[in-house]
Parts: C-alpha cells; structure tokens; sequence
C-alpha cells in the first residue's frame, strides 16, 4: 500500500476516457475543431466528439484541467461528466455494505462453529482445566483452532489493534485484540508449559476467544443493517431524481443520463414523469406534484413563465421547459447535500461524549492493567486465573462505538425525517436549541398571513367612482415595489383599467406614496401622510378604524389636494395559522407576533389566530431589537419570518425558521428552512427536534450507564460481596450488542409522528 | 515475584499514558503542490498526522480500503465539513485556507483519529 500513501502529482487520469460536455458548439465545424484541440494536448490518445449530444469523449493520459483549458482556448466551453451520480454512489456503497455484511456473517459462523461447541461442553460440565497427559495434546488441538478462527475471523481486529497501537490511537479494534489475545496466550501457556501456573489456575479459555470473535462480527454485522435503515431518509431523496432526461436539441430529442444535461437545453417532460433538472416552463400546462419538496399535498399549476424544480412529478400534461439549474446546482441537490451535511453535524449534547471517547480506550485498558494487579495482590485463588479473567473482561466489555454512536445516529435518523416534512435543518446546534425554544416571535406577512394583499374595500367620495379612484391610485403606486402597492395594481389589472403615466413618483417610508397622474397630484398613504399634506379626514377615521378591526390595512387617497376615498388591502390568513399555533401554545412556548402594520389591523389579525402579545408598527430593522428583548428576559427564542427582511432578526434569535416558498433552501440566516408555507411545518419542526433530543438522551444515558455500571463490574467489584466475577463471553455479548442496542433506539425516531400532519 | 508484576504492571500504566496522551507523533507536511492521499485501513488514517501551511486552500485526498461503516465518515468538526468515503476509491476534500492551530478529523463514532496541524 506504500505507492497509495505517497504524494500525488498533479492530478492526471492514466489512460482513462473522460467525457466533457460542450457548450458553445453551434455548428458541425465546430466538431473537427474541438476534436483538434483535444488531440494536441499532450497525452491525449484520441478525442471524438458527438455533435448531436455535445459530448466528446476523450482517451488518454492527460488530466481534466488540461483538457478543460484546451477547449476554452478554442473558444468554447468544457464540464467534465462526473463520474457517478448520487444514485450510482449509494448503489454503490450499498453493494459495498452487502459484501461486507455477508463477510461478516461468514466470520462469526466460524468463530461460533468452534465456540458454541466448546461453551457447551464446559456447561454440561466438562473439564477446562489442564491435569497433565492426553488432555494437553486435545486442548492444544483446539488452541490451534482457536488460532485458525482468530486468524480467519478476527485478522481485522488484530491488524488494527496493531495498526492503531503504532499510530499512537486506540481503538474498538485494540480492545478486542489485546482481550482476545490475553485469553488465548494465557490458555497456551497452561496447555504447553502447565507448571509455571499455580495448579488451581490451570483453566483454558479458547472458547471466550472464540465466542467473543464471533459474537462481536455478528454485532457489527447487525450493526450494517441497522446502520442502512438511518440513511433511509437521504436515500428517498436521492431516488427523486430520476436517471435520465428527454432533452430536444436542434428538433431531435434524445434520451440522456441527467448528468448529461446543458444549462439552456429544452427538456421534454410528458405526464407521470418525474422532472429531471430545475428550469422554467416554455411551453405546455400541466399540475406537478412537489410533495416530496414542499410536503404540500395539492399539485401546483404551471405554465409558461412558471419555474419547475427537479424530482418533482408531472401529472397532467407534457411540459417543455429549459433547464436553469443542473448537476449539483438544482434545488435538490442543494436539499441533498444540506440534509447530508446536517446529519453529520453533531449537537452539542454529543460533545461530552466526544471528550470521553478521545480518552477511553487508553484509560480502559489502564484499569484493565489495575484490576488484574488488584486480583492478583488480594485475590483469592485461583488468582493469576482470575487476574487474567477480570483484565480480558474489562477490555472486551468496554464500548467505545456505543458511546460514539449514540448522537450521530439519532442526529442522522431526526434530520432525515425532518428532511421527509419539508424541514431542512442547518446542522446539530440548529436541532438541539429548537428543542428547547421558550418563545417564538412569528412576522405577520407571509408567515402567518398568505404574503398577498388583495383589495378588498374602495370606497370613494361622491365625486368619484370605484372605478376612476383605483385607476388613479393604481397608475401611481405601479412605480412602488411595497406589497400593498402591488395589490392595488393587480386590482385594476383584473378590472381591466387602464392605467396613466406617472410623474414626480415619490414614495414615502413608512406613510405612503405620491405621484402626478394625468395632471393631478395623486397620493395614497396612511393618516399620517394626510396629515402631513394637511387633508382633514376625520370623518372617515371612524369606518378607518372598522376596516382595521377586521384586520384589513385601511388607505387613504387625496385627489388634487381634496380627500377623494379609503380603499383597504387585506392579506388573508392562512388556513391553518390558528390551529397551528394553538400546537404551539399547547408546547408550552410563548408566541409573539411582529408587525409593520398599524395596531389595530395587528391586533385583529392577531385575535384571528389566538394570539395575545403583538407589536405592531415595527419597522423590519427593529426586528432584532425585539429578539434581543425576549432574550434578555431569558427566553431561548425562535424566530420565524421569510428570510428575506427578517434576516438580522433570523441571525440574532437562538434558531431562526425561514418559511420558504418550496425551494428556496439556501436561506443562510436560518437554522431551520420550512420548504412549505404551512405553520405546521414549524411545530412539526419543533416536534421532532423535541424527539431527536429525547433519543439521543436515551442513547447517551444507556451508553454511559453501560460502561459505568459494566466496567466495575467485569473488574470484579460485585465478587467480594455476591461472589459474582463476570464471563469474559457474556461480556462479549454485551458489548457486540450495546452498539446494535444505540443504532436501534436511533431507528426508532423512523416511526415519529407529529401529532398534527398539515 | 509479586513485586515484578507489580512493577511491570505500573510501568506499563505509565508507557500507555505516554504513548497515547503525551507524545507527539511525528507530521506529514501537506502543500497546495503536493497534494496527500489518506490512506483508511484496519482502523486508522495512514498519516494521521498532518502537517499543512497557513492560510493556503488544500486538498486532501482520502482513498478508503476499510468496507466498515466506521470508516464512512470522515468528519472535521472545527470546520464543519463531513463528507461521505466510498470504498476503494479516493475523495478529495478541499480545505479552506486555515489559520494557525489544530484541527481534528475523525470519524463518526471518534475510533478512526487524526490531526491537522496548520503552522
């Protein structure tokens, strides 16, 4: 293996063919040039191009970069092919775990072909112990065995005892060896040289040796197979992605693997088909199912114009699309890699656990050294046997792998399932502080409320009609980006008016805006914006206020200088607000709402869905000021807004949620992106952080009292008082099955439910 | 007699305290031009001591032989970076320029170790 662990030269392929895909190549000259380019590199045996697919394959010795740089400077564009997808590599790995898993098993059954035999023949009461004569040369037979089990089922645990030992590092692996191999030599020295052993200490234990060789493969082999079930979540993501895609180029369609695919290319999706890459729809209507991203059960609509995202499910029609997002840049690969990341992050629950295992198997094997010296100094006899006993008990029943296994699995399972309900969660810290939240602040618009504003009220002076007032408002606020402006302009869209030039646009932070339509002076605001333009409108203060009490955002339009109507803009609530944060309250967590909007309409919002604490008329910088305050009233605090204006305030709080708009799965303020819009998905969140802490606890908790309550006693505390000194093969069992025990529980989180699915 | 193993059981107490706790093994120095391949077998990374410039982007390229799901992971906390090892093929993980100090890599469960030293 020395040649592997060497330095490397700069990174070439030996005689390897490699595919790049082309961009750039519009015509078939294109191909003879490309192909010409490839060739003069040096190392490179032969480059052909494939003009309809854009892809050249190219043969040699020379690295990707080179080939890269030689068709850039022939004027196009070169992407190596990676070599495997997602799919490929789990295919892969999953081979990889089944080769193994079957080693294994082959491995404990012969361990426990020769062990089993010989602990049942000390059970029924056959003699273990050396008298001298025939029984040596039987027992030395059976050592020789042993050595061929230890040779043939248990050479990795030696191999890397040793190896480790020599890297200053120890290891599961060292346990074992020096337990197994304490065992078999002190039975070698009773079978072939007896009297340098006192009399009474001349028992042989080949078949602890045996059995805990084959006891501990057969852990680890059940270990494999739980250990595939934690990554169940990853792995029905990444069979969302389908394998190839119907690509048109030039007027001919072609049938690819999606690694294939160019940014730009047309893609064909037809009913039934899952879409292949992220893109935007240019021809074709259709409803798709993006559940498996969004949890959301109803199928979107999508026509031109409208984005598309992969491994979502086309169900109607057939949709042409051109591909904006390929490879590892679509948003599922993005979700793939985050849930990947996340649970391999560890919270920091798990750090204890870490300090504890970077010192354990030395310290292990350091009481192991101290409880034989004990046995043999003030034990009773036969007490080199029972030395030995104690020393190779507490080195085998020492598990260091349940201790170190006990928070990334859970970690792994809870950021999978919450992966499945549309929660993407950042990483372990994110996890663990969610599970204890106090307070959570929630922003009105687009969290608790739809994000939409719609018109619902325009009621005019007599002077003007319905009509003509939002016409004018409307070719004014057509130069306003505010949310509430958009809602007016659409109104006049669906009415079909059609709208004026503006002039002298001015909006107004925090009033309103004003602008010169077809002459006049247009402005549309708040009271305060009357005030400043010194409009009296304190006749329509009163039916204001109403329209406030129903939760809608009241607005005031002056005409020419003269009060001219009120036209409110209310955002609907989501459905499922009030129910959900009615779960939240019942967690126990104190729920704020955040407002830019005026008190009454908040507080009528706020009443809707059950909540009883509002700010209202915060402006989006003062978002933080507010975590800040609920964290100085010692409050672990949530935050949950849309990422976008709430950002600081995201950052600030102890976990920040993003609610996302299905895909948007890159909010990097956020601990916690919710892939749906639904509240739901928040408690759900929250739920199952709750779940994974309480897993990983009980994981901890068993790990610990494992090796806490097993290592005294393999060390022989229990025999002074009840006379009990431990098997060297039970603790074998124990420990192959301490680990199984921690992946299992971790597996249990599969099956969490939230207790309310949106 | 008694004594003799007495005394050689505290000398080795205090051998596994010095080779495991207190000594410091020899590193491997890693450059942007000479990029490292990290060898996983039988329980360890072969070097494991690594040795890297300051504030300078390496890559370190793993290459797992052990099928054991031990050596799936190759973790490094400080940096939160993890990233899945196939077997018997290489990975590269690409570092980010790093400042002065130790950083450690590991797998999930701890067992498999190693130390990046950044002078």
């Amino acid at each position: 293996m020395a040649s592997i662990v060497a330095h490397k030269g700069h990174s070439t392929q030996s005689n390897a063919t490699q595919e790049l895909l082309i961009e750039g190549a519009g015509c078939a000259s294109c191909v003879r040039k490309i192909e010409t380019a490839l060739s003069n590199v040096a190392g490179v045996e032969s480059a052909q191009m494939n003009f309809a697919l854009r892809s050249v394959m190219v043969s040699g010795s020379a690295s990707t970069d080179a080939l890269v740089q030689a068709v850039e400077a022939a004027g196009y564009r070169a992407m190596p092919v990676a070599a495997n997808s997602e799919a490929d590599t789990l295919e892969e790995k999953e081979r990889a775990d089944a080769a193994y898993f079957r080693r294994l098993l082959r491995h404990t059954l012969a361990a426990l072909g020769l062990g089993i035999p010989l602990m049942l023949y000390g059970f029924i009461g056959g003699d273990m112990t050396i008298h001298g004569g025939a029984d040596r040369w039987a027992w030395l037979i059976v050592g020789v065995l042993t050595l061929g089990v230890m040779v043939f089922s248990g050479r990795h645990f030696y191999i890397g005892g040793w190896k480790s030992l020599r890297n200053h590092s120890a290891n599961m692996d060292t346990l074992i060896a020096l337990g197994t191999g304490t065992a078999w030599m002190y039975s070698m020295v009773v079978v072939l040289a007896p009297q340098i052993v006192p009399e009474v200490a001349r028992h042989v234990y080949f078949e602890a040796t045996a059995m805990i060789i084959g006891l501990i493969n057969l852990g680890l082999a059940l270990e494999v197979r739980a250990r595939g079930r934690t990554s169940a979540a990853i792995k029905r993501l990444i069979g969302l992605q389908p394998k190839t895609a119907r690509v048109v180029r030039n007027g001919q369609e072609f049938d690819i693997p999606i690694e294939r695919v160019l940014l730009n290319d047309k893609v064909r999706v037809r009913p039934g088909e899952r879409i292949p890459v992220d893109g935007v729809v240019v021809e074709g209507q259709s409803s798709v199912d993006e559940s498996m991203l969004t949890g959301e059960p109803v199928p979107v609509a999508k026509q031109a114009g409208d984005a598309v995202w992969a491994g979502t499910i086309n169900k109607t029609g057939t949709l042409i699309f051109t591909a904006t997002k390929v490879g590892k840049d679509t948003a599922l690969a993005h979700i793939i890699q985050m849930v990947k990341r996340a649970q391999n992050s560890k919270p920091p629950i798990g750090r204890m656990a870490d300090v504890i295992s970077s010192y354990f198997v030395p310290a292990v094997m350091i009481i192991a050294i101290l409880s034989a010296l004990v046995w043999l100094n003030f034990g009773p006899n036969p007490a080199l046997a029972l030395a030995v006993v104690s020393a190779t008990t507490v080195l085998i029943i020492a598990c260091p792998c349940a201790l170190g296994l006990a928070t990334p699995m859970s970690v792994m399972v809870g950021v999978g399932k919450a992966a499945e309900a549309g929660i993407l969660i950042r990483n372990g810290e994110a996890l663990q502080t969610a599970s204890s939240i106090t307070a959570m602040i929630l922003d009105k618009t687009g969290t608790i409320t739809l994000g939409a504003p719609k018109v619902t009220d325009i009621e005019p002076v007599e002077s003007w009609t319905q009509e003509d007032l939002l016409r004018l408002v409307a070719s004014v606020e057509q130069g306003s980006e505010h949310p509430l402006a958009q809602a007016i302009v659409e109104s006049a869209t669906e009415r079909n008016l059609v709208l004026s030039p503006v002039s002298h646009f001015q909006a107004i932070a925090g009033q309103g805006a004003e602008g010169s339509v077809e002459g006049k002076t247009v402005a549309l605001g708040n009271r305060k914006l009357m005030n400043e333009k010194h409009i009296n409108v304190k006749k329509w203060e009163t039916r204001a206020q109403a329209m406030a009490a129903e939760g809608k955002t009241p607005m005031y339009a002056a005409i020419g200088g003269q009060f001219a109507g009120l036209i409110a803009v209310a955002d609907p609530i989501k459905p499922d607000s009030a129910a959900a944060i009615a779960r939240l309250q019942e967690l126990g967590i104190r729920v704020v709402m955040l407002t830019g909007d005026n008190r009454i309409t908040a507080e009528a919002v706020a009443k809707h869905v059950g909540i009883r604490e509002v700010h209202a008329e915060v402006q989006p910088s003062e978002k933080a000021k507010h975590v800040e305050t609920l964290q100085r009233e010692g409050e672990i605090v949530g935050m949950t807004g849309d990422g976008i204006n709430d950002a600081p305030a995201l950052a600030l709080a102890n976990v920040g949620f993003a609610i996302g708009t299905g895909t948007d799965v890159a909010i990097e303020s956020a601990g916690i992106t919710l892939m749906r819009g639904s509240l739901h998905g928040l408690v759900d969140a929250i739920s199952i952080s709750k779940a994974t802490l309480r897993n990983i606890r009980q994981n901890l908790f068993g790990a610990f009292v494992y090796n806490v309550a097993g290592i005294p006693i393999a060390a022989g505390v229990l025999y002074p008082i009840f006379g009990i000194l431990l098997s060297p093969v039970i603790a074998g069992a124990a420990m192959a099955f301490s680990s199984v025990t921690v992946v299992a529980n971790a597996n249990r989180l599969r099956f969490f439910k939230s207790e309310k699915v949106a | 007699m008694i004594w003799v193993i007495n005394i050689v059981g505290f000398l080795l107490v205090a051998v596994i305290v010095w080779w495991f706790w207190l000594y410091k093994p020899a590193r491997t120095a890693v450059t942007k031009e000479k990029p490292l391949v990290i060898l996983l077998e039988n329980g360890v990374y072969q070097p494991a001591h690594i040795q890297l410039p300051a504030n300078q982007p390496v890559a370190l390229e793993f290459f797992r032989k052990d099928a054991s799901p031990c050596a799936e992971m190759v973790i490094f906390p400080a940096l939160d970076i993890s990233e899945e090892l196939p077997v018997n093929k290489s990975k590269t993980v690409r570092l980010p320029p790093l400042p002065v100090g130790n950083y450690e890599f590991h797998c999930q469960m701890r067992m498999y170790r190693g130390e990046l030293t950044v002078a």
